[in-house]
């Protein structure tokens, strides 16, 4: 399978803080590669840098083939980019949003009008093809959004944060449109900085983190990785400050309060449930709840990244 | 080269349909030279004709620089101006595109203009070519202008309020009011730094069939190089903002 995108060594400096440090990485053809960070981890500046919008710093990319920093406008007429802000012109209408970005991107002029009207049926706006961007709702300008950066058939597709701001019902409908769109043959490069998104969506997935690549992997291998540490979460009827001394149970390798209950990784199961039963019946505690937990998408990219999910929301 | 000049092209009429009707953008080119001009007249009905040349100039230096500074500001804030960057077209398709657009908002705001002129001041018209070649160059000149100011500033304030820092000192020291040569030799050492002295000089002649101090065809020579510093620059300035954003 061919290399959609190929990168080494990228990096971005502004003065001394350096948003993208060095990564390298590549997206095969036909996936969607997940890109996922907190904010500020350097998504959106590899984004911006990809997609010829701004210079590295250092480094080299090739996307489908054309050299990032030679053969920049190869590189733009073959691929889409949906940035994370809906940022069509509010004073244009639909359709004429759609017919500019037809024109700026070389649709041969024939296509035109068939290209747009086929975009807004397939987006659900053609009733709305006069009305003004700015009169559109959140849903609709991210739609319109994606159908411009489809206008002229890229291969790859780049989506920075598809589903921000958006509802659950908006959400929804985004994921099918991405998962059509790959089953279409585009390859789909996804930054997101929601664990669950990633992990329901993409083939792989890059962990950035403070302008560093921390993990690469398949959602799976992932989470087979993380596996290793299955974890325990349980109640007591008294909770308080409970943390310090369960973790320093043998088995037990993490702890964190959440909420009413305690979430605990440990490396041996049957032992560290042996520990905890001895731990609550000495200490004349009644346990209220206990679940043993194969890790899920945001548990394995704790355990991998150490970064907390709470700072992913 | 084809290809860029067509994006240039589609750019500048996105621009006309998106911003032509923006309120300050129409106050700007057409009320305010007329009303500053009518203050003028008043003052001095008898020497009429003598402020023709400046009005036309002012109408399209005003009228080009805010089309041009208003487009550019509006879609940095809202950030629709990256979509021609992420375009596949050069910066200099982008800076040409973006200029075309003050241009074409010129030749309108003078189509309003001349004819009003005409009307109320009664100049004669000695050389109709080379007044649609005046407003042509002011047009991209002054258009030029207000794109590379939009392209280096920070805050749309910032702008404004260069561009008024530049505009309004060149509009009383480039002949539109006084004649170049009732300037002081210091003055006079500025005005030949001001793009609109040039062209305030070349409508001079296309409409009264003399000038103050500059002939027409160094005139013409000194905008057409003002026009082309302009568009390099406005280019750079794109360039630049993408090494440095």
């Amino acid at each position: 399978m061919n290399q959609a995108i190929e990168v080494h060594g990228l990096t971005r400096s502004y003065g001394d803080l350096v948003a993208v440090d060095h990564i390298h990485f590549s997206v095969k053809e036909g996936e969607i590669f997940g890109f996922l960070g907190p904010n500020g981890a350097g998504k959106t500046t590899t984004v911006r840098m990809l997609s010829g919008l701004i210079t590295p710093t250092e480094g080299k990319a090739s996307l489908l083939g054309f050299d990032l920093e030679t053969q920049t406008k190869e590189v733009k007429a073959h691929i889409g980019v949906v940035q994370d802000v809906s940022n069509l012109y509010p004073d244009l209408t639909c359709y004429y949003n759609l017919i500019f970005s037809a024109q700026i991107y070389g649709v041969p002029r024939r296509d035109w009008e068939a290209r747009a009207l086929e975009l807004l049926e397939r987006f659900g706006l053609l009733e709305k093809k006069e009305r003004k961007f700015l009169t559109l709702s959140r849903g609709m300008k991210r739609k319109l959004t994606i159908a411009c950066a489809l206008i002229h058939n890229p291969p790859l597709l780049f989506l920075d944060e598809p589903t921000l701001g958006l509802d659950v019902r908006a959400k929804r409908m985004m994921h099918r449109l991405i998962e059509e769109l790959n089953h279409e043959g585009v390859t789909i490069f996804l930054t997101t900085h929601q664990i669950a998104e990633a992990g329901k969506l993409c083939d792989r997935i890059a962990i950035i983190n403070r302008g560093k690549i921390l993990v690469l992997d398949t959602v799976k291998g992932i989470r087979s990785k993380a596996s290793a540490e299955p974890s325990i979460r349980i109640s007591f009827h008294r909770n308080e400050g409970l943390a310090p001394e369960l973790l320093a149970l043998p088995s037990v390798d993490r702890v964190r309060a959440q909420g009413d209950h305690y979430h605990l990784s440990v490396r041996d199961l049957p032992l560290a449930l042996t520990e905890i039963t001895r731990f609550a019946e000495g200490k004349g505690l009644l346990i209220g709840s206990l679940h043993t937990e194969e890790p899920s998408s945001e548990e394995a990219f704790v355990q991998l990244t150490g970064i907390e999910a709470e700072k992913m929301r | 080269m084809r290809d860029e000049l067509t994006k240039a092209w589609f750019i500048a009429l996105k621009d006309l349909r998106a911003y032509y009707f923006k309120p300050p953008t129409i106050s700007w080119g057409i009320l305010f030279p007329f009303v500053f001009a009518l203050a003028f007249l008043l003052r001095n009905p008898q020497g009429a004709h003598e402020l023709a040349p400046g009005l036309i100039a002012m109408s399209l230096i005003f009228g080009t620089t805010s089309m041009s500074t208003a487009s550019i500001m509006f879609e940095r804030r809202i950030g629709s101006f990256e979509r021609v960057i992420l375009a596949p077209v050069t910066m200099w398709g982008v800076a040409l595109g973006k200029i075309l657009g003050g241009v074409v908002f010129g030749l309108l705001v003078s189509s309003v203009m001349v004819p009003l002129v005409f009307l109320f001041f009664r100049p004669t018209l000695v050389n109709p070519a080379l007044l649609v070649l005046a407003v042509l160059l002011s047009s991209f000149l002054f258009s030029g202008f207000g794109c590379f100011l939009s392209l280096i500033v920070r805050q749309e304030f910032d702008a404004m309020t260069l561009a008024n820092a530049v505009r309004l000192p060149m509009i009383f020291l480039s002949g539109v009011f006084l004649p170049l040569t009732a300037l002081p030799l210091g003055l006079k050492v500025v005005a030949f730094w001001f793009p609109l002295t040039y062209e305030v000089e070349l409508l001079r002649y296309a409409l009264l069939g003399s000038v103050d101090l500059i002939p027409p065809l160094p005139a013409v020579g000194a905008m057409l190089a003002g026009c082309a510093l302009l568009l390099w620059a406005s280019q750079r300035a794109l360039e630049r903002r993408r090494r440095n954003p």
